[in-house]
Parts: C-alpha cells; structure tokens; sequence
C-alpha cells in the first residue's frame, strides 16, 4: 500500500514482483485493431460511391486532421506550444510548387516536400530549442513570418499574388479528385499510425512521462531533449504534407493564406476540444469542426468564434477534451499506447488498478484514464517552476 | 543624409514599439502571461476610439480620456477571470487561452466590422511636419507620439519602483508566495498589473490608429510580433530595455526600407532572430544572481 | 491536551502532499507569550504544519483555530491580516527590492501594533545605513533578520519561524536566537520549527516532537528527559494514542 502510495520505481514491481499481468488496454486491442482497418477501407473505397463534393470535403478534413494530429503530438506529448506550424504548411505547398515548375508531378512531390520541411525543422529546432513556453509560442510564429516574407520575394513563385499549380498527369477530373481523396487519405494513415507506433516505441515512454509532468520528466535526462527534436522534425514533415496536400485539392497557393495563423488556430482548437494528449482527441475534434463549420457556413466567421471560445472554455475547464470526458466514462481506448496493471489471478482489476488511474489525472493535461508507464515523477521537480533552464529572461521584473 | 533620416525616423517609430511592447514585458515579468492577444487588444482600442470619437464628436486625440480607462479596468477583468483561471491550470494554458482570445477577436471585428481598414482621424496634424536641412523631414505626430512614449515609460516606471501597488507588483513578481506571506492578495496584485498593462496597450493602438491606418488583422499580423521582438531585443527585466529594443526595432526596419522598400519587416523579423542567436537574454540585460 | 484557552490551536491536522501523507493527525495548543517549538528529523512534517498553519497547505483534515476563530479555509494573506504571519523556510526575501522595501510590503497589509520599519531598525542597528541595498546582496544572516523583520511589521499575533538556523553559522544563529525575548515582550507569541534540539530546548517554553507526520512527544523541556526526547526524535517510542503519550515503555 505504501509502496504505490509514494513511489513507483518499475511497473511491474508494484505488486512485488511476478505476479502481474501487463497490457496494453483493458479490453483487447484485437477488435478496435479490425475497425480501425474497417473504417480505412471503407473510406478507400468511397470515391467509387459518393460524389466528388464528399470527396473534397473529405480531403479537408484528412489535411486539417493530419494538421491536429501533428499539433497535439508537440503540445500534447512533448509540451512544445507552437504556434508556428504555418510555416511548415507554407513551405509544404510551396516546395510541391517548386517541384512541379521543375517538373515534378505533384502526388510524387508530395512527400520529398514533406522531408524537405522536415530537413527545414532541423535549423529551426536548433534556433527554438532553447525557449521555453511562451517565447517558444512566438518565435515559431515569428518563423513562419519570416518564410512567408521571403517567399513573397520571388515573383517565379507568383510574389504576394501566389501561383496556380499545374504539371498534373493527364486524366479525367474524377480520376484526379480520387487520385487527390487517395492521397489524403494515406497522408492521414501513414501520421496517425506514424504517431501510434512512435508512442509506443521507448521514446513514447519518454513522451507520455512529458506529458503527465514536464518538469519530472526533464530531471529523467537528455531523453527528452532528444524525443523533443524528434518530434518537432516529425511535426514539421507532417505539417509539410499536409501542406502539399493543400495545394494540390486547390490547386492554387498564395503566400499570406499559405502561411496563415488561422491554420494554427484551427489545428490547436480542434486538438484542444477533442482532447489534447491523447490520439484519439484530434479525430474527434476535426469530427466537431467539420458539423460546427458545415451547420454554419453562411454565418461568416461565427464557426470559427465559436470554435475558438469553446477551445478557451475547455482548455481552462475541462482540459482533457471530449475524448477525455468519453474516455473517463467508458474506459475505452482506440489507439492503446499506455499499460494496465493486472494483480495476478484477478480478471477485474479492482484496488490497485483503481489507484493507478487515479494517479493519472494530474492537474494538468494528463491523458485518458489509466495510462501509467514510467516511473512517477511526483514532486521531483524543483520548487520554482519559473526556473526553466531555457527562460531567456530574468523573472523579476526590476526597474 | 538619407540614412540618417531612416535613423531618426527608426528611433521615433521605436518609441511606439516600446509603448507596445512595455505591457507585454509587465505581464510576463509579473505574471509569467505571453498574452497572445496583446496586438489584437491594441486593435480593439483603436476601434473603440472610432465609436468614442462617433458618439461624444470628441477630437480623436482626446479620446484616450475614455479609453485608457476602459482597457484598464477591461484588464483587470480580464487578468481576475480568464486568465487566472489559465493560470490555475497551468502556464502552457495561458498561451492556448490567450491565443484563442486572439483569434475570437480578430475574428469577431472582421464579423461584425468588416476587413475594410480605418484610421483615427486627426485632421492636419497627421501630415504637419518639420525639417532639418534637406532631407531631415520630421512630422510632428511621429514626434508627439515618441514623446508620448516616453512620458509612458518615464510614469510606469515611477508607478512601480515609487508607489505602494508598484512595490507590491514587484514583489509577487519576485516570490509570489512570499508576498502572499506578507498578506498581498497576489490574484488582486496581478489584476493590477493587467489593468497597467492593458491601460498602456490602449495608449499604444490609439497612437498607432493616428499614425497608420489598421484593420482587423494587424494585430496578430503585425503588432503582437514587434511587441515581443522590441522585449527579447531589449531584454526582459527593465523598462529602459524594452525602449532600447524598441528604438533597435525601429531603426533596423527604417533602414531595410531605405535599402528595399518591401524589406522593411523582413529586416525587422531577422534582426530579432539573430538577437536570439546571439543573446538569448537580450541586448541590455544584465543576468542578476539571486 | 491542548487547552481551551490557546491563542493558535491545532486539532487532528492532516495534510497530504500529492498521494504521500505528510502530517498526520497532529493537534497542538500555543497559548499567548509561549514560545512553542516544533522538533523532529528532516521529513517529519515540520515545516508543512508551519505552511498549513501560515495556509500555504490546505489540510485534508483537521482545524487550525485562532483564538477561538476558525483559519482553517482562511486564504494565506487574510491569516496575516488576523495575526498569523510566517518567516518561511530559506527567508525567501523579495530579491530585487531593497532592504527597506521588503519592509514596506510586510507593512503593507500590517495589523495595527507596535511594529512599524522604524522600530525594525532599532532592533538591528545596521539595517538603517544600508537601507537601500538590494536584498539579493545580503548575506544569509543578514536576509534572516530582514525577513523576521519583515514578518513583524506586519504586527503579528502568532509568528511562525520556519528553520531560522538553516544555512547559518552557530553565532548568528545564536545571535538570532537572542531576539526572542524581545518579540515576546512586545506581545509576539512564536511557534518555531528547529531542527537542532539543543537550541530548541533553550529557548522553548513547549517541545513538541514529530516523526513521519505524527506526534512523538509533547511538553514543556524541563519536564522531559534528554532520553525520551531522544527516543521520539529517532523513533524508538512507540506513539500510543495521545501526544504526550507512553514514551519510553519500549524498554
């Protein structure tokens, strides 16, 4: 009783020693394992049955879906708030841009595109890493000002008036929507799996312990400064995907849309209401954007105010989102990344179990129920937590 | 000549730079709040001009009257409910809260105000101006304006270093538990800050409203970004840092505008990033031992 | 126990820090003019009964009185304007205001009484010339006089000292000590924590020991022997029941 009350230095001693089961969910994952590849095929073969208006549609949803996803990956996961990911979207649209005016068919620009911005993310990982927070924030955003104004520099580019994309392979309109609905639809895949496998490795481990505490996980070791990079590179090169995926459903790009905050606000708010820290979260956040913008789409920008002041109310209320709120009530989890703890011969995990989920909910953003990997950071974080290593500023404020 | 005139015009320009930026760097020196609605805030001030100015028939100049205390008391709102609730949580949630507060507001004047672009109207004073040999132009507002900012400046940091609120303010800054041992209130501390730092914000966007013309989206665009970069250039932790960074600011945009008249902001943006490389902790800090 | 007449009352505290209980049912009376001392190893919940007491720790259970009056759900600042008022452990001085100034914010929300800066300075002869330095420029000494200072501008009724000697050599810290007397005859009734016994014992009216968050001893010093005080320090006592309970029947 002690023991898991203060400490817990391994998973599988918290029941002294063998006698314990350790899984991945509470229920098999072998059923929502069969849905999952249900639904992707299903919505494979979509385009052979729906018109191309739910096509295209669709294709939206898959890039800003892509987008949150690589969102909650650094805010959710590795406690990096940017508010910079535009500038990898810009730089996504517009590096299929430059591929195609030097002949490259758009589909196969498409990903040397999203490793170009991944190459991108790596300077300005360099430049950022050492922030904390909130100078973290702006000089993202800063970043992606800076790409936005070089660009317009270049009138082959189509300047501030932007460019229309062409070098497509010859084919019929509805072949090329579907080729187009195709490749969204894998983008998509290939990131959230990419971000399932990736939190499942060891580094998850890392990551999930960053989540539940920052400042305990960072006394863990340089792990983190290395998962963090990882990260960011990861999101960059998602974030360029989702970009070329942008330009080629237009097919038109143009510098201020390109590099707009607006596609932070959209991917952070449906992060944020779906539920931040979780994989699940955005899915069910891009699902609430989308009916929030179809119901009302005549009324200007109401969606999207209304978007935004629920983000603020969940953010401060109910942080752990929609999928956290479902979660908490069901015990259900689509993409398992965590463990539970079983005591030997019992199937209904009851007393121990019970406090392992308790310790889940910090009074942060921790994830969905349960999930209790790494060793318990607790109090382990020094007492001020203004003293971040990175702050690139005195705390006082001194005059 | 030419250059120094892209000087002269700089250092006056910073002063508006340091006006914005003096309320960002007092909630984050205070509170540890980036508030990413600080450029938006200094829009709606500008707004809220227009109508004072449409209701009362005030001159423009005169409407800070009504304003300045309107955004003071809206920040001490503001600060005791929206953001302390973030604060509570934690400070990654004061970000995502005052980042949606942005866009609520950009979003909401673009609504209900449309894109169309406005201005203070101030008659002849806008383009009344002065010179010095043949090419020295300076305009009286540009100058009306710097001096305005430093007379900002020069009050705030009286406020802090000479009044009760202002000790108190810097001693929750220092050790927020500490003064709440000596009896502060340290939530009615930060209220107060907010209130200083919002009044000064609405000085900031009317001053901008009369010098150039603005429009729904400048301040995510523009005025939050050259807020925060005049901070990191000048260094937290002195309102003198943050004009320096400010003046800094102004003259490296006036001078990439003389190179190349699109350049201006890029000069700007890139100057700031290459302070980061180089002192992470600003241009005037001093990094003190505590 | 504790009489219905202490001016700071505890009864049946517990505190938690996170899922590890810090305190546990700990009850205690300080009556007026007392110098009550808290003792016990590093870990035995000292100073988080300072801290909840002061309200910087909101207790799982258990009432904290102030003369008669309630605290328990007080805000830590209204306990100051009540007359509870914390030097907290490593000083904590406000490090980029002068001296003087963290003078000025103790007072800023002071009770009426006799303390004011003014008096402050007469109690410690150097304070007055270097007025205007800086607190981070202190020495450690120093930093702890100017934060009893600070906490007695505030004209407490309970001044809860957490640690005073921490970081500090033997003879300032005796010179510290040296003060008590003083702050009593002003009407000051301290509630310390001292992790050296020895210096407790001298200055104390009560002792009172902790071990892993419960009560091992409690009394006035001359009534307990060098050996029980020892046995409940290091924990060879078994606590039975109340505070001041069977020490010594482990033999």
């Amino acid at each position: 009783m002690n023991a898991v009350g203060q400490h817990v230095p391994r998973a599988v001693s918290v029941t002294g020693g063998a006698a314990v089961r350790v899984t991945r969910s509470r229920r098999s994952a072998l059923w929502p394992g069969i849905a999952v590849v249900a639904i992707v095929v299903i919505l494979g073969y979509l385009p052979y049955v729906v018109h191309s208006g739910t096509t295209t549609l669709l294709v939206q949803f898959f890039t800003l879906l892509t987008m949150a996803s690589m969102w909650n990956l650094l805010a959710g996961y590795a406690g990096l708030v940017s508010v910079g990911q535009q500038a990898f979207i810009g730089l996504g649209s517009y590096f299929v841009l430059i591929g195609a005016l030097h002949g490259l068919d758009p589909f196969t620009a498409l990903p040397v595109a999203a490793i170009g911005c991944g190459v991108v993310g790596l300077p300005v990982w360099w430049l950022v890493s050492r922030l904390r927070s909130g100078y973290f924030a702006i000089t993202t955003w800063v970043i992606a000002s800076v790409c936005e104004l070089i660009i317009i520099r270049y009138p082959s580019l189509g300047g501030g008036t932007g460019m229309l994309l062409s070098g497509f392979p010859d084919i019929s309109q509805t072949l090329l929507n579907a080729y187009i609905y195709w490749t969204s639809l894998a983008v998509t895949v290939i990131v959230l799996a990419g971000v399932y496998l990736l939190l499942r490795s060891p580094l998850g481990l890392v990551l999930t312990a960053l989540r539940d505490d920052e400042t305990g996980a960072r006394s863990v070791g340089a792990k983190v400064a290395r998962a963090q990079r990882l990260v960011f590179i990861v999101a960059a090169a998602g974030c360029g995907a989702a970009g070329a995926l942008l330009i080629i459903s237009q097919p038109f790009v143009e510098p201020t849309a390109a590099f707009s905050v607006q596609w932070s606000a959209e991917m952070i708010f449906v992060t944020i209401i779906g539920g931040i820290g979780t994989i699940e979260g955005p899915i069910l956040g891009t699902i609430v954007f989308f009916i929030l913008q179809q119901t009302l789409s005549q009324d200007g920008t109401w969606y999207f105010i209304i978007l935004g002041l629920v983000a603020m109310a969940v953010a401060i209320w109910a942080p752990r989102g929609l999928w956290g709120l479902i979660a908490e009530r069901t015990g259900i989890r689509l993409f398992p990344v965590g463990y539970w703890l079983w005591p030997a011969g019992s199937t209904a995990g009851p007393r121990g179990l019970a406090l392992l989920r308790g310790r889940g909910r910090g009074p942060g953003r921790s994830g969905a129920a349960g999930a209790l990997a790494l060793d318990d950071p607790g109090r382990a974080g020094p007492d001020d937590p203004r003293s971040g290593p990175g702050d690139a500023g005195p705390d006082d404020f001194p005059v | 000549m030419i250059w120094v005139n892209a000087v002269l015009q700089g250092v006056l320009l910073g002063g508006l730079y340091a006006l914005f930026a003096c309320g960002l760097s007092l909630m984050f020196g205070v509170m540890k709040v980036i508030n990413l609605a600080h450029g938006d805030l200094a829009v709606v001030a500008a707004y809220t001009a227009l109508g004072v100015v449409a209701v009362t028939h005030l001159p423009a100049v005169w409407s800070f009257v009504l304003v300045v205390p309107i955004f003071a008391a809206l920040g001490y709102v503001v600060q005791r409910t929206l953001i302390q609730a973030a604060l509570n949580r934690s400070v990654l949630t004061t970000l995502l809260v005052t980042f949606g507060l942005s866009v609520v507001i950009e979003n909401s004047l673009l609504q209900f105000l449309s894109a169309n672009s406005h201005s203070l109207n101030i008659g002849s004073l806008v383009s009344d101006s002065f010179s010095i040999g043949s090419q020295i132009t300076i305009a009286y507002l540009d100058l009306a304006i710097f001096v305005i900012a430093v007379a900002v400046l020069l009050g705030l940091q009286h406020f802090l270093s000479a009044t009760k609120h202002g000790r108190l303010i810097r001693a929750v800054a220092d050790d927020r538990e500490a003064a709440q041992l000596a009896g502060a209130d340290y939530r009615h501390i930060f209220g107060i800050a907010a209130a200083i730092a919002f009044a000064t914000v609405a000085f900031a966007g009317l001053a901008f409203g009369m010098y150039s013309s603005f429009d729904p989206t400048i301040g995510t665009d523009q005025l939050l970004l050259f807020a925060f970069e005049a901070v990191v250039i000048g260094g937290l932790g002195s309102l003198w840092g943050t004009l320096v960074g400010g003046i800094m600011l102004g003259v490296v945009q006036q001078v990439g505008a003389q190179v190349s008249s699109t350049d201006q902001i890029l000069a700007g943006q890139l100057f700031f990033l290459l302070v980061l490389v180089i002192r992470p902790q600003g241009i005037t800090s001093r990094r003190r031992t505590a | 126990m504790s009489e219905t007449s202490a001016l700071l009352e505890v009864r049946d505290l517990t505190v938690h820090h996170g899922q590890l209980r810090a305190l546990h049912e700990v009850s205690l009376g300080v009556s007026a003019g007392e110098v009550y001392a808290m003792i016990g190893a590093n870990g035995a919940g000292k100073s988080t009964l300072l801290r909840a007491i002061a309200g910087l720790d909101q207790p799982t259970s258990g009432s904290i009185l102030l003369d008669g009056a309630d605290v328990t759900r007080m805000r830590p600042e209204r306990r100051v304007a009540a007359g509870i008022v914390m030097v907290p452990e490593g000083r904590r001085l406000f490090p980029s205001l002068t001296l003087e100034e963290n003078l000025l914010v103790g007072s800023a929300y002071a009770r009426p009484g006799p303390w004011n800066p003014g008096r402050v300075y007469e109690l410690f002869d150097w304070m007055a010339q270097r007025r205007t330095q800086r607190a981070a420029q202190l020495s450690g000494g120093e930093q702890q006089a100017v934060a009893i200072g600070r906490a007695l501008v505030a004209n407490p009724r309970v001044l809860l000292l957490d640690e005073l000697s921490l970081g500090l050599a033997p003879v300032v810290v005796r010179r510290i000590y040296s003060l008590l007397p003083d702050l009593l005859a002003s009407g000051v009734t301290i509630l310390l924590v001292e992790q050296d016994v020895s210096q407790a014992l001298r200055v104390a009216t009560r002792i009172h020991c902790l071990l892993e968050g419960r009560t091992t001893l409690e009394g006035p010093p001359g009534e307990l022997t060098a050996g029980r005080i020892e046995d409940a320090y290091f924990g060879l006592a078994k606590p039975a029941g109340g505070p001041s309970g069977s020490a010594g029947g482990y033999a």
